[in-house]
């Protein structure tokens, strides 16, 4: 493909997701104002004892007794300027919330998420190699297994296991409390913590890729262009890795695209049953609390990332197969 | 002027009236709290692990008053007063107080010595800020109560003096860290309290000084060198970890990681095996300030509630034994009635409720003239089950069970906290589960639910709408007279009347275990349980 040519496309796309984006900001914000209950009814449910001139003094401080097409106004221009505001409750900006819970997920997700390409496709493309044997079977059922598992369950028995029985890991936090680490100590110490909540969010997404990639790698070898190379005489190794898995990956870069844009929401539960600081966890509080513009950012950051995930996915594609054009 | 301090009392020999019950001497040499001496000398050094849940928003005290900021707010902030398990006020910040023979003019005599994180000394000045200024604009439940000061004045940096326009008997109990901490006047006079910049790094004049707060994670707070209690803390550090999941929790106290656990940290399902466990100890006391009662909450707007009857045969209808033994596994106490059994005024000659008797309920439906139908179902009803935890979803679960055998159809509607507030609130459900704080005294904490001046759309008032005359006239009488004689009268009077009518059906005064492990000593010392300043915790 040409430069010019792909320098239109990424205008084009950048321009359509400028676009959606504005669409996601208006319907989350109509999305969340529609659900029952608003921060200040949330706080005084929460102080003991309230007054009606406390929610009234609430409301006013939040902005929350304009018209909703002003809030909605306002909320997309801040939005536009690049101020995604305060939280109500914490009296923080958002950004710097979201700033501070983001790193926190990308590194649990990303973790799992690069455990489970490099477990998953292994073990797949050892699968499809042995086909039929017992190393395939086994590898079947475990990736069956851990398929049907629940997050959650999987999550307990690690920390049953690793934490309770054999005490080597800690079973909740993301770091040592004061213990004031730095280098390569403090880098140890947050992997004993990440060990576990990215085995359990990883797991399963190990157990997709095995079975799409041994069921795609199975798929591809019985083509006729195998047969020629087979046939020209090229090393069997060098079928497997470079005809077989290569045009097998086409439908694991897909889920795994997919995956991607889950893994920044998706890891709620995991977060909660560890304890993990993560954006998915500041996002369920904010819902919990009403906390609109926590909410709305959490949102808005997710869906854009999202967006990136697409577009960095179908590059991908024409990276890994040139016969895919990028339009 | 009449002397109220331990010290004078005892010298006095005074022991008439509710403030001078049950002091003992040796809570006469011991500066803190301490009921009794510990059996091990405090040691100093060591961090405490605990746990915090959900997180709160900030940790001032004012700013937000929920559950966790106040339990981990108390450590870095402090009252004038702190309470006995009798309800009885100790000196906190304020050393000693009097009270003039008209009983409308509060001396308050402050510790020495006392300083800010920010090294800025305490005086009197702060505390009057903190009382007229802040607490009166920020908290709901302070506001009318201090609305009663006619002035307010500092004759010396340690003296503060209250003038009551009227004389106001449970005035006392408003001074406590979790009612009105004292707050630092130069940073907050002048600013908009709730959005000040400095809400995000807390000063105060507690044992303790906030170090970092990593959200979602953890809250750390280290020993505040400058402290004025002598020798106090003695912990170098406590470390709040937020654990969001019950199971997770237990968890990391079973193994441990944390030595301390306190309010709904623990599932009361999951208490007997702690019990079991030879290092922890779990206590139930220390809530006696609080006094929560939890009730089935009545909309009286909504037939056939508003019918006496209707409502004393549900109150018939639900086991207390069962609720308390069954549901919440023994912890808290089965209601008797509108005051908790902790709560000062408490009358046990008349607070009786009728017993469980599925077979009287029904006749009072019949003669209501509720008849099943077919189905046997007499009427429907809604109910909004309390979205704070599992033991509350259990509980509505058996409501509906029991209410079924009498012919009643409850239906869950399942709501989130901000849903259930908001409905509560516009008095938008039939029937659902509130829990209210009774703050040691009738007047500060029950009357709210059940006069007919305070029927408002906001939480915590009296949104079921019930209204008897009778009753407002006896909680008028009971807040205004300064005679404790005269107000247990009225009490008694008002209490007899609400366990006949049952505007809201009563089923538990609320009780939290605090699980700790054994080597850390004097957790539960006061009325307020956790929520007090740990000044005096160690580790052994």
């Amino acid at each position: 493909m040409g430069g010019v040519h792909f320098a239109r496309f990424l205008a084009q796309r950048v321009i359509k997701m400028a676009v959606m984006v504005f669409a996601i900001v208006t319907a989350n914000f109509l999305l969340v104002h529609a659900a029952p209950g608003d921060p200040a009814s949330v706080m005084a449910g929460e102080a003991g004892a309230a007054d009606p001139q406390f929610l009234a003094q609430l409301r006013t401080q939040f902005g929350l007794d304009q018209p909703l097409s002003t809030q909605l106004w306002l909320y997309v221009s801040n939005v536009a300027h690049g101020d995604l505001g305060m939280s109500y409750r914490q009296q923080r900006p958002v950004a710097g919330l979201i700033a501070e819970r983001l790193s926190a997920t990308l590194l649990l997700t990303g973790t799992a998420f690069i455990l489970a390409i490099l477990l998953g496709v292994t073990l797949g493309a050892l699968a499809a190699r042995r086909v039929g044997r017992t190393s395939d079977s086994l590898i079947t059922v475990l990736a069956l297994g851990l398929y049907a598992t629940p997050l959650f369950w999987v999550g307990l028995m690690l920390v049953l296991v690793f934490s309770v029985w054999l005490d080597w890991l800690p079973s909740f936090g993301m770091n040592t409390v004061g213990a004031n680490l730095t280098g390569f100590a403090a880098v140890l110490d947050t992997a004993r913590y990440l060990l576990l909540p990215a085995l359990t969010l990883g797991l399963f997404y190990m157990a997709v890729y095995a079975r799409l990639t041994r069921a795609a790698m199975l798929e591809v070898a019985s083509q006729d262009f195998v047969r020629t190379a087979r046939a020209k005489g090229v090393p069997e190794g060098a079928v497997q890795r470079r005809h077989i898995l290569r045009n097998a990956l086409l439908p694991v870069i897909t889920v795994a695209g997919m995956q991607l844009g889950q893994l920044i929401g998706g890891s709620i539960l995991v977060e909660t049953v560890f304890a993990w600081p993560g954006i998915g966890r500041l996002a369920f509080d904010a819902l919990l609390a009403r906390d609109y513009q926590i909410l709305l950012g959490v949102f808005l950051v997710t869906s854009v990332m999202v967006l990136f995930f697409n577009l960095l996915t179908d590059l991908l594609y024409a990276l890994i197969d040139p016969r895919v054009e990028v339009m | 002027m009449r002397k109220l301090t331990r010290r004078a009392l005892a010298r006095q020999g005074l022991v008439a009236g509710t403030l001078a019950a049950g002091l003992s001497s040796q809570a006469l040499t011991s500066r803190s709290a301490s009921a009794q001496t510990p059996a091990v000398t405090p040691k100093k050094g060591g961090t405490l692990n605990t746990i915090l849940t959900p997180e709160p928003p900030v940790l001032v005290l004012g700013v937000n008053n929920q559950g966790p900021t106040q339990l981990a707010a108390s450590k870095l902030y402090q009252g004038l007063l702190q309470y006995s398990f009798k309800l009885e006020p100790l000196p906190q910040l304020a050393k000693s107080w009097t009270l003039s023979d008209d009983k409308k003019t509060y001396t308050f005599k402050l510790q020495e010595n006392v300083k800010f994180h920010d090294g800025h000394p305490m005086t009197a000045d702060d505390v009057i800020f903190s009382i007229m200024k802040y607490h009166t604009e920020l908290s709901p439940r302070a506001k009318p109560i201090f609305a009663n000061i006619e002035s307010a004045t500092a004759p010396d940096p340690l003296t503060v003096v209250l003038t009551l326009k009227r004389p106001f008997e449970p005035f006392l109990l408003m001074f406590d860290a979790t009612a009105s901490a004292i707050v630092p006047k130069h940073i907050y006079d002048g600013t908009e309290y709730r959005t000040n910049p400095a809400n995000q790094k807390p000063i105060g004049t507690g044992p303790f000084q906030f170090v970092e707060w990593q959200r979602g994670n953890f809250i750390r707070m280290k020993r505040f060198a400058d402290y004025w209690g002598k020798d106090q803390p003695y912990l170098d550090e406590i470390i709040y970890r937020i654990i969001p999941d019950s199971q997770s929790r237990a968890l990391a106290l079973q193994t441990g990681q944390v030595q301390l656990t306190q309010a709904n940290d623990i599932e009361p399902f999951d208490v007997p095996r702690f019990k079991a466990m030879p290092n922890l100890e779990v206590q139930l006391i220390g809530w006696e300030y609080s006094s929560q009662l939890a009730w089935i909450e009545i909309n009286h707007r909504v037939k056939p509630l508003g019918d006496v009857r209707v409502r004393q045969a549900i109150n018939m209808a639900i086991d207390r034994n069962f609720i308390r033994d069954r549901l919440w596994f023994g912890i808290g106490k089965q209601a008797t009635g509108p005051i908790c059994s902790t709560t000062k005024f408490y009358d046990p000659a008349v607070a009786k409720l009728s017993g469980y008797n599925p077979k009287a309920a029904m006749a009072l439906l019949d003669a209501a003239g509720l008849k099943p139908d077919a189905k046997g179902i007499r009427f429907t009803i809604k109910h909004m089950p309390l979205p704070y935890g599992e033991v509350w979803t259990r509980f509505s679960e058996y409501f509906r069970t029991s209410l079924r055998q009498i012919g009643i159809e409850v239906v869950l509607e399942t709501v989130d906290a901000g849903a259930w507030a908001r409905r509560i609130g516009d008095w938008d459900y039939e029937t659902s589960v509130n829990f209210l704080s009774q703050f040691g005294d009738p007047t500060l904490g029950v009357e709210r639910s059940y006069v007919s001046t305070n029927i408002k759309k906001v939480t915590f008032t009296n949104t079921g709408g019930y209204a008897n005359p009778k009753v407002d006239e006896l909680f008028t009488t009971a807040r205004d007279a300064d005679d404790p004689k005269v107000r247990q009268e009225a009490f008694s009077a008002v209490q007899k009347i609400l366990c006949e009518e049952v505007p809201q059906i009563w089923f538990l005064e609320l009780a939290w275990p605090t699980i700790h492990d054994k080597k850390l000593h004097n957790v539960i010392k006061t009325a307020t349980g956790p929520n007090s300043s740990f000044d005096n915790v160690f580790l052994s």
